[in-house]
């Protein structure tokens, strides 16, 4: 893992992957963040919901790094992958040239083939990205990140796009992923069973801020029907505004 | 086809055109074949005097008199012979420009406004100038033809390089990638299809500036070789001349999109 060879820039306090304190992103006079504090341990899986707006993908974009105007203190560690909510594979790239990008040693091409076998593609790797299926597009994105042994596995909303078939199957697959590759990972889904059924811990993000959190100490694999997911069910949606009827 | 089929409106490709003849385009012939045949009848009549126009039969013997005499291989080298410095000078200067104001906000600011203003010279009203700094020689020509290569070439790329998908460039951050990295993997790739454009369009100018540039004074090449048969009343040959540029023209174009392509084979999935 990641652990040995990892450089911290900004070193998250021991045994977490990041650590954000008192982070606030405003654009113009809008406050989309205004005072998040935020800890992932090590090999911890976390959920993030939020309404549409919250701000949940600015946040994930400054863990990322891709967010030069964010202020707080934000610690990180140096192994960060994403994937996106769209696939975002380079499409004049074939699917092994899109998991190799940017890895470096020699052993680049083995690693990613054996990361796209991992995700169950190592028959498509000559294929061109405009030709894969939502699903196989989206665990292509999977294996380019996982590749990096990232620290911290950055998910912004990866099965928004996809049926509720594909979408089962790519739950058992990340979950597997995560139990042998152990990152942190942080889960931004609007999906609230979704974050039940995967996440050591749920956070719900409102008005700028970590507004609500749930740990969820339940064995895998989870059954959504478990009393305990149920009653927690009630409790997120409520946060979310969302009364539970009519819910399953 | 395919990119016929693309331009047409969305219900014809729904509901394919069912009173289209059957049959596999020779019926496009026809038509020309007949217009050809006029021609060459009201020569051989007389009704077409050949110091207007000559009959394709006598273009046809001129043309390969020319061929086996040598004149027109000479000519024809001589003219390549422009184009092809004219567009190495003009294709590095564009490309290059470009990628400078492309790449950077500091090299857009330095190259990109004067750009701007020499596109809007007339390319041609250049000429007089051309000769007075560089007499009649091959340098005018071939500056003329390099600054009309040069333009598309310029204002395709670096329209190309800026519209790069900038999510490509985020997730060229993510993925740690360098600068060089960057431009190599992402941005020339995602540039190229524009770039082939302005290759085409600088190839048309290209052509199109030689034949002007050949007028200027030649003492070799096409150009001249249909400056002399005009001072001669040789129709025949001017005509055969005239047919040579279209098909030089047709070669190039065809040239480029064989690059198209094999260049651009990943979008097949997306054009079907
Ligand atoms: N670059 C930007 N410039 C201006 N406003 C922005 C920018 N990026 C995000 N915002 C605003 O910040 C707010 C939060 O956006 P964000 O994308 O983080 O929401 P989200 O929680 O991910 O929503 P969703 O669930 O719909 O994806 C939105 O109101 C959005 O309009
Ligand atoms: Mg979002």
């Amino acid at each position: 893992m990641a652990t040995r060879t990892a450089r911290l820039t900004q070193a998250p306090p021991d045994g977490r992957v990041a650590s954000v304190r008192g982070l606030v992103r405003s654009f113009g006079d809008r406050r989309v963040l205004s005072n998040v504090d935020l800890d992932i341990a090590r090999g911890e899986f976390v959920a993030l919901l939020g309404a549409s707006g919250s701000g949940k993908s600015t946040l994930l974009r400054v863990l990322a790094g891709l967010d030069g105007e964010a202020r707080g203190e934000i610690g990180v560690d140096d192994a960060v992958a994403v994937s996106f909510q769209e696939p975002r594979l380079v499409p004049w790239k074939r699917v092994l040239a899109n998991v190799v990008l940017g890895l470096r040693g020699p052993d680049a091409t083995d690693r990613a083939r054996a990361a796209l076998a991992e995700v169950g593609l190592a028959e498509r790797v000559d294929a061109w990205p405009l030709t894969l299926s939502g699903g196989e597009a989206q665990r292509v994105s999977l294996a380019r990140a996982l590749v990096r042994e990232p620290g911290l596995l950055l998910l912004d909303e990866p099965f928004g796009a996809l049926d509720a078939l594909t979408r089962i199957s790519m739950h058992r697959l990340v979950l597997d992923l995560w139990d042998r590759h152990r990152p942190g990972i942080l889960l931004v889904t609007h999906d609230v069973d979704e974050a039940l059924l995967l996440a050591d811990r749920v956070l719900v993000l409102e008005s700028g801020r970590i507004a609500h959190e749930s740990p969820v100490p339940l064995p895998r694999p989870r059954h959504r029907d478990h009393p305990d997911l149920v009653a927690l069910r009630a409790v997120l949606l409520r946060r979310l505004g969302v009364t539970p009827e009519g819910t399953a | 086809m395919t990119s016929t089929e693309l331009d047409l409106p969305v219900a014809s490709r729904v509901a394919p055109v069912r009173w289209r003849l059957p049959g596999t385009g020779w019926q496009r012939l026809v038509s020309p074949l007949a217009l050809l045949a006029l021609w060459q009848l009201t020569g051989s009549l007389g009704l077409l005097p050949e110091r207007l126009l000559a009959a394709p039969a006598t273009v046809a013997a001129t043309a390969l008199d020319l061929v086996t005499s040598g004149t027109l291989p000479e000519a024809v080298l001589v003219s390549l012979g422009r184009v092809a410095a004219g567009f190495t000078v003009g294709a590095v200067a564009g490309v290059g420009f470009a990628l400078v104001a492309g790449l950077s906000r500091l090299g857009e600011y330095a190259v990109d406004p004067p750009m701007q203003m020499l596109r809007a010279l007339p390319l041609f009203g250049l000429i007089p100038l051309f000769i007075l700094w560089f007499g009649i020689g091959e340098t005018p020509k071939i500056t003329l033809l390099a600054l009309g290569v040069a333009f598309p070439l310029y204002l395709n790329t670096f329209a190309g390089v800026r519209g790069v998908d900038a999510k490509l460039g985020e997730l060229g951050a993510v993925l740690r990638l360098g600068r060089g990295e960057l431009v190599r993997h992402i941005v020339l790739p995602g540039a190229l299809p524009q770039v082939l454009v302005g290759l085409r369009q600088s190839l048309g100018v290209g052509w199109l500036a030689l034949i002007v540039a050949e007028q200027i004074n030649a003492d070799s090449g096409l150009g001249y070789m249909i400056n002399t048969a005009r001072e001669f009343l040789r129709t025949d040959v001017i005509v055969v001349g005239l047919l040579v540029y279209c098909a030089l023209g047709l070669v190039t174009d065809s040239l480029v999109r064989v690059v198209e392509r094999k260049a651009l084979t990943w979008r097949r999935g997306l054009l079907g």
